[in-house]
């Protein structure tokens, strides 16, 4: 895609950030049910930005296009842009494997593979990069820290993953997907199996993340919206109602539809 | 708020009904003490004067009970949006409306004291003024109760007048004083009084403010128009 960096459309923004990711006219299918309607939307880089809407309002799908997680499904099909660095994502020949070091994902559920701890973040590495023993150990400490996982288990790094705590598992999880260095991270609901401190802890580390990431975040909590996210996307029956800073859109929304959703006043 | 969309949680649509209709009954408490005390200064009834002096207690007991009703709200429920910039406005507006009962209860007691002396000074701006920042207190509290930013706009707009006709007491009474040393006594309460009203007005202008912002999200802008002009007044030298 020669042409693609000169395809993004100045986008108004009102913080000024560059966006990482620049999604244009998306329309998402599943077979013929239309889950996206022509979705437009800015993920500013190291910003942290909140999907909210009730469930079925594709909040969710979109984040599985900005990988292309649907590519695993058949009938799915995106059109439109996802301009990732200017690049097309959507467009056919992209390098699946490549876009998803790029773009990490961190699901509702932890996910940690039945192995060690130190295994479950060396794993996608390997897949990706081949390290020398000891910066493989340097990269493996180096993810947990920034998990804030280290402290907890460098003691125990050859223990099974599946004897950690769910908070902790799902810290190894993030640490799993930042161990490939991403420049994207998606979060589908990260905290909603989780108790409130280990929801803190996450949302701290988000907060931490975002220096180094651009994180989206799809959550029903929004609270935690509120709490974590530097820009705010309401989604409704598959359309982006309105996507504002976090401040903006939960004290004075501009969308009488978010409002009413916020404030819990849908009918 | 939209009246036509109801909260999914009853509980919490009655808890801002119920806040709301605090509001109301505090500003209806407020404009009595208010109406009483200016009833009291033009008729010269100490009475009624030490009725509101006593009632002013009540005010304030009630600021108090909204404010803990308002935090609690905020603590339990969270508001976000509209809800969140009206039980704000709520717990701001309470302590606009205790401050204005001070100044009611303080006209009062002037009052008491001036009801000790022979009057030598007509109060027709007085009345005048009085009559002004009652209606604005009157539209404020209505503009509040139906979340109407027009009736707002209006308050906030009217303030001047009260700020001009301030300034036009403070140099009539000036010249009382002038004209004759005695009268500086009674005429010194008589000013107090004048800037009391003043500040109700100022009060009421606030609240309309804090209407404005609950009710569209937006601010009205910083500036103004000001009518005060007395702090720069200088007396002619005899």
């Amino acid at each position: 895609m020669p042409d693609a960096v000169a395809r993004i459309e100045p986008v108004a923004m009102s913080d000024a950030a560059i966006p990482r990711i620049a999604v244009r006219g998306l329309r998402f299918y599943y077979g013929e049910t239309a889950a996206l309607r022509d979705v437009s939307i800015d993920l500013p880089d190291r910003q942290t930005t909140a999907m909210i809407g009730p469930s079925g309002c594709g909040k969710s799908t979109l984040l599985r296009v900005l990988n292309r997680m649907y590519d695993l499904y058949p009938g799915q099909r995106a059109e439109g842009e996802v301009l990732l660095d200017g690049e097309n994502i959507l467009a056919p020949g992209i390098d699946l494997n490549r876009l998803r070091r790029r773009v990490g994902m961190v699901f509702q559920k932890p996910t940690p593979f039945p192995k060690s701890i130190y295994e479950n973040v060396a794993f996608g590495v390997r897949l990706h990069e081949r390290l020398s023993r000891a910066a493989m150990d340097e990269r493996v400490e180096w993810s947990l820290t920034r998990a804030a996982l280290w402290g907890e288990v460098k003691d125990k790094l050859k223990q099974s993953a599946s004897a950690l705590s769910g908070g902790q598992q799902q810290r190894l999880c993030i640490a799993r997907s930042i161990a490939v260095r991403p420049q994207v991270l998606l979060l589908d609901e990260p905290t909603s199996a989780l108790d409130p401190i280990s929801t803190l802890k996450i949302e701290e580390l988000i907060d931490e993340l975002k220096r180094d990431f651009t994180i989206a975040i799809v959550t029903h909590n929004m609270q935690q919206a509120a709490r974590c996210a530097d820009r705010v996307a309401f989604f409704y029956l598959g359309e982006l109602v309105e996507c504002a800073p976090a401040t903006e859109l939960f004290t004075a929304p501009r969308e009488r539809r978010t409002q009413e959703y916020i404030t819990g006043r849908f009918g | 708020m939209p009246e036509d969309s109801k909260h999914i949680l009853t509980s919490f649509e009655t808890d801002l009904a119920r806040l709301r209709d605090m509001i109301a009954a505090m500003g209806g408490m407020v404009e009595s003490a208010l109406s009483d005390a200016v009833r009291a200064l033009l008729s010269r009834d100490a009475e009624l004067a030490a009725r509101v002096v006593e009632q002013d207690q009540k005010v304030d007991a009630e600021e108090r009970v909204i404010e803990q009703f308002a935090i609690r709200i905020l603590a339990l429920r969270q508001p976000v949006a509209d809800d969140l910039r009206h039980v704000v406005a709520a717990l701001k507006t309470t302590t606009d409306l205790e401050r204005i009962g001070d100044y009611a209860a303080n006209v009062a007691k002037r009052t008491i004291v001036l009801n000790q002396v022979t009057p030598t000074y007509p109060l027709a701006s007085l009345a005048q003024i009085s009559r002004l920042v009652q209606e604005n207190l009157k539209l404020t509290i209505d503009a509040f109760s139906e979340s109407d930013a027009t009736k707002a706009t209006t308050v906030w707009r009217a303030d001047q007048m009260i700020d001009d006709l301030y300034t036009t007491i403070f140099r009539e009474l000036i010249t009382y004083m002038m004209e004759d040393p005695r009268n500086i006594s009674p005429c010194t309460h008589l000013l107090f009084i004048a800037k009391n009203l003043e500040r109700i007005g100022d009060h009421a202008t606030n609240m309309a403010e804090l209407t404005f912002y609950a009710t569209t999200g937006k601010s009205l802008p910083d500036i103004r128009p000001k009518g005060d002009l007395s702090a720069d007044y200088v007396a002619p030298q005899t």
